[in-house]
């Protein structure tokens, strides 16, 4: 038994040491060494204040901002800790829906969200949950479809807003990997600038 | 469309361009001719003594194996199961409970990285560092130690011995993991992906409201967890956070990384045979699932869902379980890549997915996951299927079979097709008792036939040791984590066994020199014959169960019915 023992517990032992021990933490020095910014969330501040992360999408219910995608994270219900309650952009606990293509849940949801836009059919990513629960993005197509909105509580004309969403597309990277997509808080971020 | 197809080129293009060199290096490394950390090496193997020097029969290369994973899944039990009173645990996380602890030993330790827990909400820093990272390489190298042993018994002339399995592992993880993590957990932090010891940060939002943000040494771990075909993330919706994966060119380079090494391994494996000539034909075999895989999925994901069209323009697509940022082509591509290597990282909830979408990427891991498949055991669970193949032509032409000139006879035979009773024992026996029981139907969320596709997905992937799930389904009971863990197990060692065994037979047979009535194992014939073999063995062993599950929610979808 010594046979296979003695190697098995030396080596696990020290390669824990190299790969679960040296390796993160010599990956995190150096990271941030090179690239603090990234290697700590890609953290945006205003007026000295956290605000949010580049990467991680938040939620918005009010008229004045563009709004993110439907979020299906959640957090414990504060009255029942067993239970769940819907908490959308929740950074601490990401998720998906999960309902399948048949789903009597989703095709609700679907229906409800539609609803708040009026008219249709909408690009899909404005009505549909991302993976995450944290898509920081829309598409430029969805990000549109809100302008109207923001023009009328905000008083800014569309045009002015189409030109600020059109501004702040990204294209594909590379030029041809991924999708143009428009970052929502960044927008959102700009919109207070121009008139908070 | 023709930016999604010229998205797929550039990935297979760079995915071939990459594997070819690195996996002429591997071969240079299972051959001991890389030396330059050889000091490290040395000072790792020295504990051990003179047993991880000599050469060692199937037998006790399976030993060592086993006496390796076992080391393993206790410390990272005990780790998670006392993470506590561990390290650098800023968040306070509760130590796991009994059976998820068991059930996430083992998922780690057989390299399936199956995760009934959200890590976010579940680990502290060190069982992600010491527990979890460390098994991502150690169990990928396990894989990588098989492969190089079995390569060595079907080329050996009359030898006894299949290597060591102590250098092995070693090598694998210092001269081939390491560096490649390394690097690529830098151009990961790059391109956004934080690493950092602390727990989280509080942000006040735009309009006020509080959001904590999940942070953790978060790239270190997702550049071993894509390059060892291990999967396990460090959030709980895996590569679809988007600390994760940043942007869409991190995605790009993660997609490289998951199927890299497998690729790479056809051509170690051809050079170590001493014939390139049958890695290409393996390759081949299983570019040719992966291409067909890869165009039906996109195809399904394009169906325009009747139940949503009036609201959805459908030229946008399924985009539930989707982020913007890859948009459809790149969550195919992931989806096809991750279930055919065997990772089983996500960057969209496959849940989700359009019934023929979630059909596709189920059946991948039903083959066997040897479309490329895990590091190592991709390659040596194909070859089950060559040595099933070559005996059928030789049932055909009334010849004893032969393989790369070493005469395939019954014990070989039987043990291949042993493993045969693998995936369907794991998944059909398995599901079949936890819907008996009950529980099934207690943990899955959809109802109608897309729950049954939940309950498959989840014993698939355990089985092919894939570790993607339908997230929807509660896996984190008593009895799916024991069953589950025990499906890992089976669908790890009952392969990994009697592949050495068979490698152990060959390495002690003649080579008979080819002749007229040779049938060669690297034509065009041969890779067609394969690649029909796989697929009549998956047919016929899942297509029932399939018509019941994603089938039947597909017609149903087409008709309008929601459930």
């Amino acid at each position: 038994m010594n046979t296979y023992l003695r190697p098995a517990l030396s080596i696990l032992l020290l390669l824990t040491l190299i790969t679960g021990v040296a390796y993160p933490f010599a990956m995190t020095g150096l990271a941030q060494m090179l690239f603090p910014h990234a290697a700590n969330g890609s953290l945006i501040e205003r007026d000295g204040k956290l605000v949010g992360s580049a990467l991680i999408g938040q939620n918005f219910v009010s008229e004045r901002y563009f709004h993110s995608r439907p979020s299906a994270t959640s957090t414990a219900d504060p009255v029942d800790a067993t239970k769940t309650i819907d908490a959308p952009y929740n950074a601490a606990s990401s998720s998906g829906s999960n309902l399948g293509s048949s789903s009597k849940a989703l095709k609700d949801a679907i229906v409800e969200r539609a609803a708040a836009y009026g008219q249709g059919p909408l690009p899909a990513d404005l009505v549909t949950a991302s993976g995450s629960g944290l898509d920081p993005h829309l598409s430029p197509a969805a990000a549109l479809v809100q302008v109207t909105r923001i023009a009328k509580s905000r008083g800014i004309p569309v045009d002015a807003l189409q030109r600020m969403v059109e501004g702040h597309i990204e294209g594909r990277e590379l030029g041809v990997i991924g999708q143009p997509r428009v970052n929502i808080l960044v927008l959102n971020l700009a919109l207070d600038k121009i008139k908070p | 469309m023709t930016s999604d197809l010229v998205q797929a080129a550039l990935y297979f293009g760079l995915l071939i361009a990459m594997a070819i060199p690195i996996g002429r290096y591997m071969a240079s490394v299972f051959a001991g001719q890389a030396q330059f950390l050889a000091p490290i090496e040395r000072v790792i193997l020295a504990p051990a003594g003179t047993i991880a020097r000599l050469d060692q029969r199937w037998t006790a290369y399976a030993l060592a194996l086993l006496a390796f994973n076992a080391a393993g899944f206790l410390l990272l039990f005990l780790i998670l199961r006392f993470q506590h009173l561990l390290p650098f645990n800023p968040a306070g996380m509760e130590p796991l409970s009994g059976h998820l602890a068991f059930n996430t030993a083992i998922s780690f330790v057989t390299n399936t990285n199956w995760q009934s827990y959200g890590g976010e909400t579940t680990m502290s820093h060190f069982s992600q560092m010491a527990g979890l990272t460390t098994q991502n390489f150690v169990s990928a190298a396990s894989g990588m130690a098989v492969a190089a042993a079995v390569a060595r018994g079907f080329a050996g002339r009359q030898v006894k011995t299949l290597g060591n399995f102590w250098q092995d592992l070693v090598r694998s993880t210092l001269y081939i993991l390491l560096p490649m993590s390394l690097v690529l957990a830098l151009v990961f932090v790059a391109l956004g992906v934080p690493q950092t010891l602390q727990a989280s940060v509080d942000a006040t939002t735009l309009e006020g409201a509080k959001q904590t943000i999940a942070l953790g040494p978060v790239a270190s771990q997702i550049a071993i967890k894509q390059l060892g075909t291990n999967g396990g993330g460090f959030f709980n919706v895996n590569s679809a956070h988007p600390f994760e994966n940043p942007t869409a060119l991190a995605n790009l380079f993660s997609m490289l990384a998951i199927l890299a090494i497998p690729v790479a391994f056809c051509f170690t494996y051809g050079r170590m045979v001493g014939d390139r000539r049958q890695g290409y034909a393996l390759f081949a075999a299983m570019g040719i699932m992966l291409l067909v895989a890869f165009a039906a999925l996109y195809a399904a994901e394009r169906i325009p869902n009747p139940l949503h069209s009036a609201l959805i323009d459908p030229a946008t697509g399924n985009m539930e379980g989707k982020e913007v940022r890859f948009g459809l082509v790149n969550s195919v591509l992931w989806a096809v890549s991750t279930t055919a290597a065997s990772n089983g990282s996500v960057n969209a909830m496959h849940d989700s997915f359009t019934p023929l979408g979630g059909l596709i990427a189920m059946l991948n891991i039903q083959l066997g996951e040897i479309v490329y498949g895990g590091v190592g055991v991709g390659l040596t669970g194909m070859l089950l299927f060559v040595i099933l193949t070559v005996f059928l032509a030789g049932l055909m032409v009334g010849r004893t079979p032969e393989y790369l000139g070493k005469k395939i006879e019954a014990r070989e035979v039987k043990l291949a097709a042993l493993t045969l009773l693998v995936m369907p024992l794991g998944v059909l026996v398995l599901a079949a008792l936890a819907i008996a029981t009950g529980t099934a139907q207690t943990s899955v969320q959809d109802a109608g036939p897309h729950g049954l596709s939940e309950v498959l997905y989840a014993y698939s992937s355990a089985t092919g040791n894939n570790g993607s799930a339908f997230a929807g389904f509660n896996a984190n009971t008593v009895w799916h984590n024991t069953c589950l863990g025990l499906a890992m197990l089976l669908g790890r060692f009952g392969y990994i066994i009697p592949i050495l065994a068979i490698a152990g037979s060959l390495a002690g047979k003649k080579i008979t020199p080819a002749s007229a009535g040779t049938f060669p194992t690297h034509g065009p014939v041969f890779v067609t014959l394969l690649v029909v073999t796989i697929l009549i063995v998956g047919a016929l062993t899942f297509l029932p169960v399939l018509a019941l599950g994603p089938i039947a929610e597909h017609v149903s979808m087409l008709v309008g019915r929601t459930f």
